[in-house]
């Protein structure tokens, strides 16, 4: 009965607040339009100027090309920095002398600026997929393990009390009590690794690759080719944006079935 | 020994051992000293670039760029963080907006802001702007979330004004958030101005750490990399301290 009545006031508070997301998205694209306006398209072009050029662009084989550089870099630098992260973190949050000790050192390390390693990462990688790669990874794998780490040691300690006196063996704990318990907080880890691990390898594109998204930038950038530039930020603003709402849908999903 | 001691030993003995290790590695010859300089050839490089004052100008110049760009974003993500807080129709309105904006590679937008400002602190201002703010304003919200309405109950109960809740209940229970906040908002201010400076820029520690690399002077190189490292690191340590005597406060109180 209730859930009839309750029904039509949540359909009007979804439409309500589509209307306001949307409202906010014209409000960008106006503030757009007037940066478009007060700079000229020496510095940026129109959204209408920019959607055009991308859709062309989305229909060229030089771009899936690009598009598939950076596609296999982030594929393998999210699974290694996932894979690396997770067992990490899981070690550490067990271990607690281990993470009272390395906590404050992967934070540290969490907030220094890394495009300042690139040098180090060139030298030691050359230019190419690898390098690409260990840039994705030196972005996403410490924020994955933090988050692993405090999902571990945030555990109500009653679940693990609970565990002992039901005599479950370790495995059984590992897998029945401990896994569901931190599942929700690894995967919004892993969703933070995703997009920073993003940034990584198109920051690694941006200087050391001659393949790549990232490469497009900024060879667009050095030839003054503003569409170009625009309409490539442009698709991986919106592809990143559309990863991240689904995987935060998929975050949600799971923290609400706990 | 009790615990925290230990805790603190170790970890030095963790890091001497990483730097003595990676120097070892580089003494003997393993890491070739073309690719990677030996830690104490790095820091004596580093006092060397320092003491030669050819440097200067762009310490001060990448510094002061991203102490303003740090204090205007945690006053604007706060008093913003405030604001969605007190409209939640905006706020849910925003909040995808929210959700993904780290997801967004936003140093991209760099090259646009320069060709807007000019090639001068502005655009870096700008970014580092962009990239700390929402980290202050996400925070505050986390924080005004997390005071509990218990508190703002007794707050109205012992009738408290406006100011005197938002001091003596509202801030205190929101400190821990608006700490962290202040952090992240440090670290992105940092990172993305560097990165800026990497980009494109003619002056800045980014720059000439990019100029060295360009130019194969890898002692500058090192020097200078390791100084903004270390000027970090010790940064967000400071932070770090304070927030854990302020924790610590609580926690008696």
């Amino acid at each position: 009965m209730s859930a009839t009545v309750a029904a039509p006031a949540r359909v009007r508070r979804t439409t309500r607040r589509n209307f306001d997301q949307l409202l906010i998205v014209l409000v960008l694209l106006a503030c757009w339009q007037g940066a478009y306006e007060y700079a000229g398209s020496v510095a940026v072009t129109s959204p209408a100027g920019t959607v055009a050029y991308a859709a062309s662009m989305l229909g060229q084989m030089w771009f899936w090309g690009d598009v598939g550089a950076t596609a296999i870099a982030f594929a393998y630098s999210l699974l290694i920095a996932s894979v690396l992260g997770v067992a990490l973190g899981l070690a550490l949050g067990l271990w607690r002398f281990a993470a009272d000790v390395t906590e404050p050192v992967l934070a540290a390390l969490y907030t220094i600026p890394k495009v300042t390693l690139y040098p180090v990462i060139l030298l030691l990688f050359g230019l190419g997929l690898s390098a690409k790669v260990a840039f994705g990874v030196i972005h996403g794998v410490i924020p994955i393990t933090l988050f692993t780490l405090s999902a571990v040691k945030g555990l109500p300690p009653v679940l693990l009390r609970t565990a002992r006196a039901m005599r479950l063996s370790p495995v059984q704990t590992i897998l029945w009590v401990l896994t569901p318990a931190v599942l929700p907080e690894i995967f919004t880890g892993l969703r933070v690794g995703f997009s920073l691990t993003l940034l990584g390898v198109l920051i690694g594109e941006m200087f050391a690759s001659q393949r790549g998204l990232g490469f497009l930038i900024i060879n667009g950038i050095n030839l003054h080719n503003v569409p170009l530039t625009t309409a490539v930020v442009l698709v991986i603003v919106l592809a990143a944006i559309g990863a991240n709402v689904a995987l935060l849908a998929a975050d949600r999903h799971l923290r609400r079935q706990r | 020994m009790n615990y925290g001691r230990k805790v603190l030993l170790a970890r030095f003995a963790l890091i001497v051992g990483a730097i003595a290790l990676l120097e070892l590695l580089c003494r003997t010859g393993v890491i070739n000293p073309l690719t990677l300089l030996a830690p104490s050839a790095m820091a004596a490089a580093m006092v060397q670039v320092i003491a030669s004052g050819q440097v200067t100008s762009d310490i001060i110049r990448t510094f002061s760029t991203v102490a303003i760009a740090f204090a205007a974003s945690v006053v604007v993500g706060i008093a913003a963080g405030a604001l969605l807080h007190a409209i939640p129709r905006l706020r849910r309105a925003m909040d995808p907006l929210l959700a993904s904006y780290y997801a967004m590679p936003f140093f991209v937008f760099y090259p646009v802001l320069v060709a807007f400002f000019g090639l001068n602190a502005m655009p870096l201002i700008a970014i580092g702007f962009a990239a700390a703010m929402v980290a202050m304003l996400i925070s505050t919200l986390n924080g005004l979330d997390r005071v509990p309405p218990v508190m703002l109950k007794v707050a109205r109960m012992h009738r408290l004004g406006r100011l005197r809740t938002l001091f003596l209940v509202v801030v205190p229970a929101a400190a821990p958030s608006l700490m962290t906040g202040t952090k992240l908002a440090l670290a992105y201010a940092f990172i993305s101005i560097i990165a800026g400076e990497f980009i494109l820029s003619g002056k800045g520690l980014g720059y000439q750490i990019a100029y060295a690399y360009n130019s194969f002077d890898n002692r500058t190189m090192y020097g200078l990399m390791l100084f903004v490292l270390l000027v970090v690191t010790v940064m967000n340590s400071l932070l770090h301290v304070w927030e854990q005597r302020l924790l610590r406060r609580r926690s008696r109180a």
